[in-house]
């Protein structure tokens, strides 16, 4: 019962913030005039704000911008030893050092390190928090340029990388971090540029507890869906997340502009129906998913009648599986309890909410991009059933507009195939696993789905130090990320060049049920056709054990 | 406006409800012969040479498991590979029948048009003969009557009737004359009176038959836009299912148990789309059979697919929407006559007369007020008085002792013939009455009698007797027509030579919705390019050599073949029998093209659930006796499974070559109403159907010795 209260609490916060947040969101985006500090900013960097893009060099301007970041986070870790509040915590190893800064620019946030002895305050706060910040703006910021392929005609601009990249920190992202880290910190949330405090235990001995800025950190890591812990135990620390109402505004926060963006799109389009079809298929798709997690979690008792292991008591089953299908559904990656704890079914379904290329609803931005690019799909096949070149928002989806879609659909499947089949092929990953068997499989195939998803939850169990993982999941973070992002940006451009064709009754209608349906239809096939195999070796094989 | 045809041809209305007939209303075709199968399996091996099959991503990938699972079958021998190895060249083989199925039956229309092309001998005006085959553009031969026109051209001197039943396989003879609209000849048609000079404008090998016989053998056949984009979509689903399949194998591995190569490459086969990737260019090729099966050629099948997009419709009012003559509709008496004595007058003055509005005057009096439709002797005795252009009348004069004269004409010229007789009454009367009929959109015909000139009084002797209406008839289930094509999204434009008011009367009784009225051809290309600006696709039809820039203008333009060359030129259509109504017809076919690919392609993704089903337990039962419980169709044993699974696969590429010719049902209706039904049939019917098919295919394999 205290479990569906939660639910129906986050659901009605979130109902609550859709609106305002997405329209917010939305005015944003065609807002005409600067703000002051923004212009300052345009000033530093030399870039006229009133210039527009096109769909090349908007593109060109985030990989600069992103890449640009990745060099500037590696050197920062190497060169630690310089910086100020690092503790001697020492230059950050180079294998760790290329990793954690691939996997924060490319908002994954997956960590291959301990926080707490490995990166000092600087790093964190002005190296990985800034890109908790801006990699969620660049998300955003091509989300926003694929919605004005739509909504614009016969033009080859998509708007301005540098303004949308800089608004979505100024106008969205900063403020409501600002004001979550104080209702963060009046739950409980540690916020300390103290190394640690040293306490004395019942045991009589002394150990050091490590402090962190953690409630400032946390706030963008649930907001940005980044979900990079500043202490190892990620939000099952209690710093970090002492008690339930911590826990359940942290799961608003990772959720809600993934949310409201669908209003955002709809409103830029000009039919707010559009938007919340959309929206109608990753709620169900996270109800859904809820339903399985939730259940198998409640059901394969091995403590107190339900699967506590890995789980912290004050969160309890709803807590954690709420928590964790809500982490995995958007590209956040924070966790609350440890997923390789998870019955086999449970933790597929974390799994298969990654597999489903993050659309329930998804990371900041790279959600509604992920889900328009299925709808591209979906509507290609349906249109054709209706007897005309399919079209989706009055554009037609032609060979070209194909290509960039199925460029972006199947980037991650084939990441995530490539690098478990490369993995499991190597005699050095047995010794890598806590667990054989199917789900030493499971623990591998999550790795590569969190890192090409950029989710950056690890399921655990799995150590990834080693020169090849550190590198593959690199890569498989990198163009997990840019791949999609670069086809998105094409498909925008492609979209923008066409005249918007008025819908009619002979042409398929999207934002009705059907629709839905049908969207969602395509996201679960895809993944059922091409995980199945790797599925049935692994949280199949196991759960019907 | 149609060529005025002089005999047999079909009316456009009776070969629309012919065609009708035929089909059941539904879009379809010629019926599917098994024995086509049998023929087209020479050509089916032959395109077994990779250099052919590498053109086909998916089906090439087939190509490649097979050869590959031979090679494994040869090394290690076991019933289960040959079995596998068989029915994977089986694949790849019904694939390729499916194509060759489809080029088949395009080859026979194109023979039907090669007869056409006999070899002719050539008279050049100076009398020298020459081979049809080497006339050159800008040569003038002379074609007298019984000859065949050795070369498409254009008449440059003369007057023919011309049999163009070769071409059209209708029995149609057609006008032909110098000058105007009317002066395109085609090879291989016959003069059948008088003679002419005819000005060749096309190079031996590049006549129209010519060109039509490559395109509909498929010679040249280019894929279409949509065709392309959905191989993109199959190919990339293919490379997906290769990696899928092929990072399988460390993963058994890793599980401890290695697959062997022919199951992997049996998995691969079963995943990867080979339904529509067999079927999809026969789709196409079927789609423009299906159009050469109504007597319309295309020019490409892009412009078959673009007549799916259309949303537009220009239409021709007459010939289209209304027949192509004026018709009696009703009859208005002068105050104080009866009805039955203007019926009677009328008829009497119309029952010798041949043209469509006199035929339509003596239905309209036998059908409204009982009078016998076939002239009596006495009548038929009398003696007819034909139009002509200077009286502007027509009627009888009758022998019957009374010397009654009866004409019925345009109202001035019928006053004028009754003379100073008519009271001023009932001039003003008729004139009120002929008015109204014109403000309808109406003819008025007025009709009187002059009678014996002495028996009566003036008055008597000369009688006006009133007006006759003659009206534009819009044909029967039109309205309906057009209803359904809005329900399909696509406007329908009514374009007439008409002043506004008679246009509006027409638009409003046929239910079009909207209308050009005095349309001259500058005003259809700028409404085309208007239609076109707002990103809607326009179809149209057209004949004359002003309607050429609008025809090349229009996404979809089909020249009547009775046309201009310049018309045939324009368009990207030809209709042989130069029936405008059939455009509907057309866009029909191409919007059955696309849903076909669409339908075939969503139920191919769809079998892969059921496929799944029946191999995954199949490879890992020995591994993991758990995923037994996903064997939910109880299959035999791992091999019965896995062959099952091969043998529906290729199986339902033979079940559905008959669908992929004829094209799947389709009735106009809402884009909704359409999703959803085939959603149902071929998304939910693609997830089921092979669930049954894989389990009762078991039923036999278990029994072959070394499976079961």
């Amino acid at each position: 019962m205290a479990g569906l209260a939660q639910v129906a609490v986050l659901l009605v916060l979130l109902a609550a913030a859709w609106r305002p947040l997405g329209d917010w969101m939305a005015r944003v985006y065609t807002d005409e005039s600067d703000w002051r500090v923004e212009r300052v900013v345009y000033r530093l960097v030399r870039v006229d704000p009133r210039s527009e893009q096109r769909a090349s060099t908007y593109a060109v301007a985030v990989l600069a911008f992103s890449f640009a970041g990745i060099v500037l986070l590696y050197l920062l870790q190497r060169l630690q030893t310089l910086l100020p509040w690092s503790f001697d915590r020492g230059a950050v190893e180079s294998g760790v050092a290329f990793n954690t800064a691939i996997s924060f620019v490319t908002n994954t946030n997956w960590q291959s390190y301990v926080p707490e002895t490995t990166m000092g305050h600087t790093v964190q706060l002005v190296g990985l928090t800034v890109q908790n910040f801006v990699s969620a703006a660049v998300g955003l910021a091509v989300a926003v340029a694929l919605t004005r392929g739509f909504v614009r005609s016969r033009t080859d601009r998509l708007g301005n990388a540098w303004v949308d990249i800089v608004r979505g920190c100024t106008r969205i992202l900063l403020p409501i971090a600002a004001v979550a880290a104080v209702v963060l910190v009046a739950t409980g949330v540690v916020m300390s540029l103290r190394a640690g405090v040293d306490v004395i235990g019942a045991d009589g001995r002394s150990s050091t507890i490590a402090l962190a800025p953690a409630a400032s950190q946390e706030s963008i890591k649930e907001l940005g869906t980044n979900g990079g812990g500043i202490l190892n135990a990620n939000a099952a620390h209690p710093f970090e997340n002492p008690n339930p109402v911590s826990n359940l505004l942290e799961i608003f926060l990772l959720l809600v502009i993934p949310v409201a963006l669908t209003r955002t799109f709809g409103r830029m389009v000009g039919s707010v129906r559009q938007g919340v079809s959309l929206l109608a298929v990753m709620g169900g798709l996270w109800v859904a998913m809820l339903a399985v997690i939730w259940t198998a979690e409640a059901r394969s008792a091995s403590f107190a009648g339900a699967n506590l292991e890995g789980k912290e008591v004050r969160f309890g089953i709803a807590g954690s599986a709420l928590f964790a299908n809500s982490t995995t559904g958007t590209s956040t990656g924070a966790v609350n309890s440890l997923h390789d704890s998870f019955s086999a079914l449970g933790g597929g379904g974390a799994m298969l909410n990654m597999l489903f290329s993050e659309v329930t609803p998804g990371g900041v931005g790279t959600g509604l991009y992920s889900i328009l690019v299925v709808a591209i799909v979906a509507v290609f096949l349906a249109g054709l059933m209706v007897g005309r070149t399919p079209e989706y928002l009055g554009k037609r989806l032609g060979r070209r507009e194909v290509t960039c879609a199925v460029v972006v659909v199947l980037t991650m499947p084939a990441l995530v195939l490539l690098g478990t089949g490369l993995a499991i092929a190597l005699p050095s990953t047995a010794d890598a696993m806590t667990n054989a068997g199917p789900h030493g499989l499971s623990e591998v195939l999550y790795a590569y789905a969190s890192a090409a998803n950029n989710n950056g939850s690890a399921f655990g169990g799995l150590t990834v130090t080693s020169g090849f993982f550190q590198t593959t999941l690199g890569i498989a973070m990198l163009l997990g990320r840019f791949l999609p992002i670069v086809a998105v940006l094409a498909l925008a451009g492609l979209l923008a060049r066409q005249p918007r064709v008025e819908p009619g009754p002979g042409t398929l209608s999207t934002g009705t049920p059907l629709f839905s349906v049908l969207v969602a239809g395509t996201i679960v096939l895809v993944a059922a056709i091409t995980f199945l195999p790797a599925l049935a070796l692994s949280p199949l094989a196991e759960g019907l054990a | 406006m149609t060529a005025p045809t002089v005999s047999t041809s079909r009316p456009p209305a009776e070969a629309e409800q012919v065609h009708a007939a035929r089909t059941g209303r539904a879009v379809g075709a010629g019926a599917f012969r098994p024995r086509q199968l049998l023929d087209a399996l020479p050509t089916a091996l032959r395109k077994l040479d990779p250099r052919h099959q590498v053109r086909n991503p998916v089906v090439f990938v087939v190509w490649v498991g097979s050869v590959v699972v031979t090679v494994a079958a040869i090394l290690d021998p076991s019933v289960f590979a040959w079995s596998i190895a068989v029915w994977l060249w089986l694949t790849v083989l019904f694939a390729n029948l499916a194509e060759a199925v489809a080029e088949g039956r395009g080859r026979a229309q194109a023979d039907a048009l090669r007869a056409t092309r006999t070899d002719t001998v050539a008279r050049r005006e100076d009398g020298t003969e020459v081979p049809g085959t080497e006339l050159r553009v800008g040569d003038r031969v002379v074609v007298e009557a019984g000859e065949t026109i050795p070369g498409d051209g254009e008449i440059v001197e003369g007057i023919a009737t011309v049999d163009e039943s070769a071409i059209t396989g209708e029995s149609a003879q057609v006008v032909r004359e110098s000058g105007g609209d009317l002066s395109s000849v085609t090879g291989g048609t016959t003069v059948l009176s008088d003679r002419v000079v005819v000005r060749i404008t096309a190079e031996p090998g590049e006549s129209f038959v010519d060109r039509m016989i490559a395109l509909v053998e498929g010679a040249q056949r280019q894929k279409t836009p949509n065709e392309i984009a959905l191989t993109i979509l199959l190919a990339a689903l293919t490379i997906v299912f290769l990696l899928a399949v092929v990072t399988l194998q460390p993963m058994a591995g890793y599980s401890g148990r290695q697959q062997s190569l022919v199951v992997l490459v049996a998995l691969l086969v079963c995943l990867i789309p080979t339904t529509i990737g067999a079927l999809l260019s026969a789709i196409g090729i079927a789609g423009m059979d299906r159009l050469v099966q109504r007597n319309v050629l295309a020019t490409s099948g892009r412009a078959v697919e673009a007549a799916g997009d259309v949303s537009t419709l220009l239409l021709d009012k007459t010939g289209t929407i209304t027949y192509g003559n004026r018709r009696a509709t009703a009859l208005h008496p002068l105050p104080g006559v009866d009805v039955t004595d203007l019926a009677g007058a009328a008829r009497l003055a119309s029952l010798a007369d041949t043209t469509p509005e006199g035929r339509s005057i003596v239905e309209l009096t036998a059908a409204e007020h009982g009078l016998p439709a076939e002239a009596s002797t006495d009548e038929a005795a009398a003696e007819f008085v034909p139009f002509s252009a200077t009286t502007r009348m027509s009627g009888v004069d009758l022998d019957d002792g009374d010397g009654r004269e009866v004409r019925k004409g345009a109202v001035a010229s019928v006053l004028a013939w009754l003379g100073d007789a008519v009271p001023d009454t009932d001039r003003a009367e008729l004139e009120r009455l002929a008015r109204e009929v014109s403000e309808r959109g109406g003819t008025p015909l007025a009709c009187g009698l002059v009678s014996d000139p002495g028996a009566y009084s003036p008055e008597d002797r000369s009688r006006v007797l009133g007006v006759v209406e003659l009206s534009d008839v819009v044909k029967p289930g039109i309205a309906e027509r057009f209803g359904e094509l809005r329900a399909m999204g696509i406007k329908t434009i009514m374009i007439t030579g008409d002043n506004p008011v008679t246009a509006r009367v027409i638009a409003d009784a046929s239910g079009v919705d909207d209308v050009l009225a005095e349309a001259t051809p500058e005003d259809k290309l700028a409404l085309i390019r208007r239609e076109q600006a707002g990103g809607r696709m326009v179809a149209m039809t057209g004949d004359g050599t002003n309607d050429a820039p609008a025809l090349a203008q229009a996404d979809v333009g089909v020249a009547m073949s009775s046309g201009t060359t310049a018309a045939k030129e324009a368009g990207n259509m030809v209709d042989l029998d130069s029936d405008p109504t059939k455009l509907i017809g057309v866009v029909e076919v191409g919007k059955q093209m696309l849903v076909t690919r669409g339908a075939l392609t969503t139920f191919s993704l769809a079998n892969d659930l059921a496929k799944y089903f029946a191999i995954l337990p199949a490879m890992f039962l020995a591994l993991y006796p758990q995923l037994g419980a996903l064997n939910v169709m109880q299959l035999a044993t791992p091999e019965s499974a896995i062959l099952s699974a091969v043998i529906f696969n290729a199986l339902v590429i033979v079940a559905l070559i008959p669908l992929a010719l004829r094209g799947v049902r389709f009735r106009p209706s809402s884009a909704d109403r359409l999703l959803r039904r085939n959603l149902l049939v071929y998304g939910l019917g693609g997830v089921v159907v092979p669930f049954v098919g894989i389990f009762l295919i078991d039923l036999v394999v278990r029994l072959v010795p070394g499976i079961g």
